[in-house]
């Protein structure tokens, strides 16, 4: 699961990460309500930002034609014009595909005069099984660019759970982004805030691009979580009651939450070939092989271990309601399963949802002679695969015709 | 031989009770593993199926039926608290299948088994099967949820994140008259117990092994570790495959640990190292027991 920018910012306050002074909105008079309150605490300029979880927010159009899904504004009432320009409205990003998102909430925050931009990150090393806090003084940037150009700017700190981030680790880091004197403390203070969150949370990812040295309203120089993206471990959110209630399933693909309903992990992608598996590694390997035959997988989809027969309905359901899909294989290894039962739920299931696009089954396991009887029998128009190899060559054939 | 486990080792079963811990544990009995004991507090001194004695702890049931090796089936939430049960009464071997642990859980684990003499293999893995000698590989001892019927005694390795995909495998050696010596799960969590590196160096170690299929997925660096080793150390034939070359960056492919995220754990990059190895990589997962079988 992924949080909204103010999500991940409320949050990273909470364990006590500094950010910047704002709230949220969703209308564009609360909104100019909250920019007068900064600007009478002594904002020079106030910055509305889009809430989306997509990523490319600043460089993005909305399908208004208005541009950019971050702005800087300079009076209340300019925030309440840009609020005005933005609410409601669908934003296109790199990252949000052509359909784009609505937008519903902005965050409306002080911006103070930007001096560095740097880059943190908590996640985990799976090589280690550890905690890393990493860090780089290329804020702003996309930071995969910066590992793969210059991989020593990538500061890695691995931190001992048991012990947590200490705060000479925080210090250290902190002193090889170049920050001193009464920065590099506040740095230090902050950094342990963000692994706090982390750690609290049940985070996956943590990442503030970019941490800023920014000029406060005093004059003095401060640092500030200007950005916070934050991932939760969704094995981890039934005991984060809080967390889950921040979650925005406008965010999330309609066919992926139905299919959660019935316990099935769906994905959707862009091909016309869809495929029904049972285990998330045959259900990947599925994809590939279709590839490999020349088509293309419309979805990832893993109906788990037991494939009941109600799960393999909806899971065609699913399936069927993606115009794309011009062919469908099902791909099932029926290990502790029996063929037969699977082979009636698939009968069953077919016949539900008047399925007329060109069906290839591959069965093996339990019962496998007794499983391709039944689909034999059944009078549909479905085609039989021996191998995966076989099945794949023929549902690339079928979505060609 | 085999790795890790032989049709005489004595299991014990933590979460007997639950429905997934009893079903399987009937399969198992049923391929002629000894289960020895089972595991649920608070139901000590029952009995499950009439057969296997049930204690409240693993420690206890460790004691009275001298078994080395345990699986668990315990829901998430109980799940870190069942393994270092299990580490704590000095069981060799641990098989965790749970799904759904979180990451946090399994970070304090590893940290907690630290110099602790058990092995975890998992957790969210389909577990171990060595196959025994009997009609379709009957008296071999199965921990986990792997069908049984699939194995067939013999001498190559099976090592996979995935459950579907190491049966996948299997029966295709099954089916070419090939047995296998152990084929290990090892899961599909982004911490886990065992590694495809600790799998192989104890395949490459076992006499009773002659080829290694190592099956890979997306996400993290683990077949990269493995690749390396077995370019410098492994004297088998090895053939492998890697899942999820179609698979879009940044979303997670079902198991928590099959993502590519950050450009790190790319099919291709593991595909590549494979390669640099001397693996032979198989080009369809339909290929996986052909492609080992050219070798050998």
């Amino acid at each position: 699961m992924n949080l909204h920018e103010y999500q991940a910012k409320r949050l990273l306050a909470q364990f006590g990460t500094a950010v910047p002074r704002g709230a949220v909105s969703s209308t564009a008079e609360e909104a100019k309500e909250v920019a007068e309150k900064l600007f009478a605490e002594g904002a020079r300029r106030v910055v509305v930002k889009a809430q989306t979880h997509a990523g490319g927010r600043g460089k993005g159009t909305f399908k208004s034609g208005f541009k950019g899904g971050v702005k800087l504004c300079d009076s209340a009432q300019g925030v309440f014009e840009t609020a005005k320009a933005m609410l409601g409205q669908v934003l296109v990003t790199k990252q949000t595909g052509p359909e784009g998102r609505l937008i519903r909430k902005l965050l409306i925050e002080t911006a103070c005069p930007i001096k560095r931009e740097l880059y943190v990150a908590v996640l985990l090393d799976r090589a280690q099984s550890l905690p890393l806090l990493m860090a780089s003084s290329e804020g702003g940037m996309d930071i995969e660019e910066v590992a793969a150009q210059t991989p020593e700017k990538i500061i890695k700190e691995p931190i001992d759970p048991a012990a947590g981030l200490m705060p000479y680790q925080g210090r250290k880091v902190a002193a090889s982004l170049g920050l001193k004197g009464d920065l590099l403390n506040q740095a230090a203070k902050l950094l342990l805030g963000v692994y706090k969150t982390w750690w609290e949370s049940d985070a996956t990812l943590v990442e503030i691009n970019p941490l800023c040295v920014v000029e406060g309203p005093d004059g003095k120089d401060l640092i500030l979580a200007v950005d916070g993206k934050i991932s939760l471990d969704d094995n981890a959110l039934y005991r984060h009651a809080d967390i889950q209630e921040m979650r925005d399933l406008s965010e999330e693909a309609p066919l992926e939450i139905e299919a959660s309903k019935h316990s099935l992990n769906y994905i959707k992608l862009d091909g016309n070939i869809a495929c029904l598996v049972n285990g998330a590694g045959l259900a990947m390997a599925t994809m590939d092989i279709i590839q490999h035959y020349g088509g293309r997988p419309a979805n990832f989809l893993d109906v788990g271990g037991g494939a009941s027969k109600e799960q393999v309905t909806a899971a065609f359901k699913i399936i069927l309601s993606d115009p794309n899909v011009k062919a469908i294989l099902v791909n099932i290894f029926g290990g502790i399963m029996q063929c037969d039962i699977i082979a009636a739920g698939i009968v069953e299931a077919v016949k539900a949802t008047h399925l007329t696009l060109p069906l290839v089954v591959r069965l093996e396991g339990n019962n496998v002679q007794l499983g391709k009887r039944i689909l034999d029998e059944s009078g549909l128009a479905l085609v039989s695969g021996d191998s995966m190899a076989d099945a794949a060559e023929k549902v690339v054939n079928s979505a060609r015709k | 031989m085999s790795i890790l486990v032989t049709p005489q080792t004595k299991v014990l079963i933590q979460g007997i009770t639950g429905s997934f811990g009893a079903r399987h544990t009937q399969l198992s009995l049923a391929y002629g593993t000894q289960v020895v004991a089972g595991v649920t507090p608070g139901k000590g001194g029952q009995t499950f199926d009439a057969k296997v004695p049930i204690f409240d702890t693993v420690q206890e049931a460790v004691k009275e039926t001298g078994a080395t090796a345990s699986a668990i089936f315990v829901p998430p939430p109980f799940a870190a608290d069942a393994i270092l049960e299990a580490v704590g009464a000095g069981l060799e071997l641990v098989v965790c299948i749970t799904e759904g642990i979180p990451v946090r859980d399994m970070i304090k684990v590893k940290q907690a088994m630290h110099g602790k003499k058990t092995r975890l293999i998992g957790p969210n893995c389909p577990g171990i099967v060595t196959p025994g000698e009997g009609k379709e590989s009957h008296g071999g001892c199965r921990i986990g949820i792997a069908p049984g019927y699939i194995h067939r005694k013999g001498h190559v390795g099976v090592v996979s994140r995935s459950g579907t995909l190491t049966y996948e495998a299997v029966w295709q050696l099954t089916c070419r008259g090939v047995g296998q010596s152990t084929c290990v799960g090892i899961g599909g969590d982004p911490v886990n117990g065992t590694s495809h590196l600790d799998s192989v160096r104890m395949f490459n170690d076992d006499p009773d092994t002659h080829g290694i299929i190592i099956i890979g997925e997306i996400g993290g660096s683990a077949e990269e570790e493995a690749a390396e080793w077995i370019q410098q150390n492994c004297r088998k034939p090895a053939a492998g495959f890697i899942a999820g070359a179609t698979a879009p960056p940044g979303r997670r492919m079902g198991h928590a640990g099959a993502i590519v995220s950050g450009g790190k754990g790319t099919a291709a990059a593991k595909i590549q190292a494979f390669r640099d190895a001397g693996i032979a990589v198989a080009a369809t997962p339909s290929v996986m027991a052909e492609t080992l079988l050219k070798l050998l």
